[in-house]
């Protein structure tokens, strides 16, 4: 270190990465567009290594975040730094360390998978004898090596995904972008997406930050932020945010939900709430409490059950709405 | 300071990233696309001969018979004409590929890649040039049967002009074209832009020969440079307006007055969703 004094544009153009233990960090970030606020003051960092998850129902912002953290948009508010750089000031730095798995294709149909990436890595400065054993070797990675020469139009689903997320790993980031990357996929394929990303995260140290709406997706990952109206809600391990919910969740079904639920908050004094005609309520011990609640009001319910808490739980604890109610009308792109 | 590549083991640190290398590739990916789309190689190729097979049998000979035009020929004075309406139309039609591009998601990967925004239009304009200028050079295979045999130099001067109108048009096309996200929409700006641009360049009636405020038009349209300057070069004999450096000077001028307004399209970063 002391044989070479670096100059001054040397030491400030470095990422700040050793100093700061965060690879991404978002402060207070706030976007509105169009009279519509999609971001409200969120905030989180994103460590080394880590399987991030932002989770939360269409329209949550997790799109917006996305796109953001990608600098396919700057934000009204607020800052996003990537690996030492700022998404808003310094884009093209930034750019170099993320890779960037969109959920809509990306790939060109009328190429083949070997052109797909021969196009991407000159994009990224990468180019002849090097580039092409990269190419065979990332092919090889997500086991599409013997396919190379073929047409990615002819690909399935599955297949098309893996090479984009070879596109996205072609120039080795240190950050993985992915949006909502299991979308249209067999459950076969999503469990080997999975599996991949973790590898990555083990062997090459990536951070990999993924979209999601889905509570089985958003259970995998080491960290989650649950997004809900522009809103940053919960942030931490799928087991602590479990944890906080403290003991059971019951659901009763009955003739009338309403006055039920009244009698049983006076009686037992515990927090209520109808929703969807279910009388939904958190307790510990709750196979006890099912049998004093039956016996306390006999014949008047249809059902009950005790389960541990979800992360929709969770998310209803912290929001007081359902994760799917709004979002399932308005859901064309998955299928 | 070292952590980054201590800790990628492998990692490939791309040189700075130049202006060309992405260019080239996106012009690559443009040609490569054309040519494995048959119908498209087909149409570059019909349209030229159909155009000709049409005006060369019915139009061209009853304007001959009539001889409105003194001694010129009407075909002879419609052929810089029709060369340039066909470099006109590939050139901004080539650019609904943007659109495309746009709407298939490949647009989004290129556009958070470290990749300077000029090298993004060069790349895509240059693609769209090449192929017009094609075109329009397949069309230039029919000149002797108007009369007009080139020398090797007239020959290239003829192909520089074609490139230059091609590059402007083009350019015209991509900075249209980047906002939008629909071809309808595209389709319908560009009949409103297209028809008026040529119909006032000189094609079809000439400049000469035109009223005050009609003169006007087509002395800011910088299609009619275009047509000047074939007309310089396939007609040598016939009276021009304009010396042929200026009508290239004014090309040129053209070209990068359209590049710079794509450029400027490309390179607004906003707020609003990109893609």
């Amino acid at each position: 270190m002391a044989s070479k004094v670096p100059a001054y544009e040397e030491l400030n153009s470095e990422p700040d990465v050793a100093s700061a233990p965060f690879v991404i960090s978002v402060r207070d970030i706030v976007h509105r567009y169009d009279g519509r606020t999609a971001l409200d003051g969120v905030s989180f960092a994103v460590h080394r290594a880590e399987l991030f998850g932002l989770l939360g129902p269409n329209g949550s912002g997790k799109t917006t975040l996305f796109r953001i953290l990608s600098t396919l948009m700057v934000p009204t508010g607020g800052e996003a730094v990537v690996m030492g750089f700022d998404a808003a000031k310094d884009p093209d730095a930034l750019r170099r360390q993320i890779g960037v798995v969109f959920q809509a294709q990306s790939i060109d149909a009328k190429l083949t998978a070997y052109e797909n990436l021969w196009h991407q890595g000159h994009l990224y400065g990468l180019h002849g004898r090097p580039l092409k054993s990269r190419i065979m070797e990332i092919l090889a990675r997500v086991g599409l090596a013997d396919r190379a020469k073929e047409r990615v139009e002819t690909f399935s689903g599955g297949m098309q995904r893996r090479i984009e997320l070879a596109k996205g790993l072609l120039h080795h980031p240190s950050v993985l972008l992915l949006d909502e990357p299991t979308t249209g996929l067999d459950p076969g394929a999503r469990r080997d997406l999975w599996q991949y990303l973790r590898i990555l995260r083990d062997q090459e140290q990536v951070s990999v930050i993924v979209t999601t709406h889905l509570m089985e997706e958003a259970e995998r990952c080491d960290r989650l932020a649950i997004l809900h109206e522009g809103k940053l809600v919960a942030l931490g391990t799928p087991a602590e945010l479990k944890h906080e919910i403290g003991g059971d969740v019951i659901l009763i079904e009955a003739y009338n939900p309403e006055s039920l639920a009244d009698r049983i908050r006076i009686r037992f004094k515990v927090q209520v709430t109808v929703m969807d005609n279910k009388i939904r309520l958190e307790r510990e011990n709750g196979h006890h409490f099912i049998t004093d609640v039956v016996e306390a009001f006999p014949g008047e319910i249809q059902a009950i059950s005790v389960s541990k808490p979800t992360l929709e739980d969770v998310f209803i604890h912290r929001t007081g709405h359902r994760f799917w109610s709004e979002a399932q009308k308005a859901e064309p792109r998955t299928s | 300071m070292a952590t980054q590549t201590t800790t990628m083991p492998g990692q490939i640190t791309p040189a700075t990233n130049g202006l060309l290398l992405p260019a080239f590739t996106l012009w690559w990916r443009e040609i490569v696309r054309f040519y494995r789309q048959r119908s498209r190689v087909i149409g570059v190729i019909a349209s030229p001969v159909l155009f000709w097979l049409v005006i060369g049998s019915g139009f061209g000979t009853s304007f001959r018979s009539g001889g409105a035009a003194g001694q010129e020929h009407y075909l002879d004075y419609f052929y810089p004409g029709a060369l340039i309406m066909i470099v006109l139309f590939t050139s901004i039609f080539t650019m609904m590929s943007v659109i495309e591009d746009r709407k298939e998601g490949f647009l989004l990967s290129v556009l958070v890649a470290p990749v300077p925004r000029s090298s993004i239009v060069l790349g895509k304009v240059l693609g769209g040039t090449t192929l017009s200028t094609i075109q329009g050079l397949i069309f230039l295979v029919f000149a002797p049967l108007v009369g007009v045999h080139l020398s090797a130099s007239d020959f290239l001067l003829v192909a520089l002009t074609v490139f230059l109108v091609s590059f402007s048009l083009t350019a015209l096309g991509f900075a249209i074209a980047w906002p939008m996200d629909s071809t309808q929409a595209f389709h319908a700006i560009i009949n409103l832009f297209l028809i008026p641009l040529w119909l006032l360049s000189g094609a079809l009636f000439p400049l000469a020969g035109a009223s005050g405020w009609i003169r006007l038009l087509m002395r800011i349209n910088p299609l009619t440079y275009g047509v000047e300057a074939l007309r310089n070069l396939l007609h040598p004999a016939s009276p021009a307006v304009f010396p042929l450096p200026a009508s290239m000077a004014t090309l040129v001028l053209f070209s990068l007055f359209m590049f710079s307004l794509a450029f400027v399209m490309v390179n607004r970063r906003t707020t609003k969703p990109a893609a």
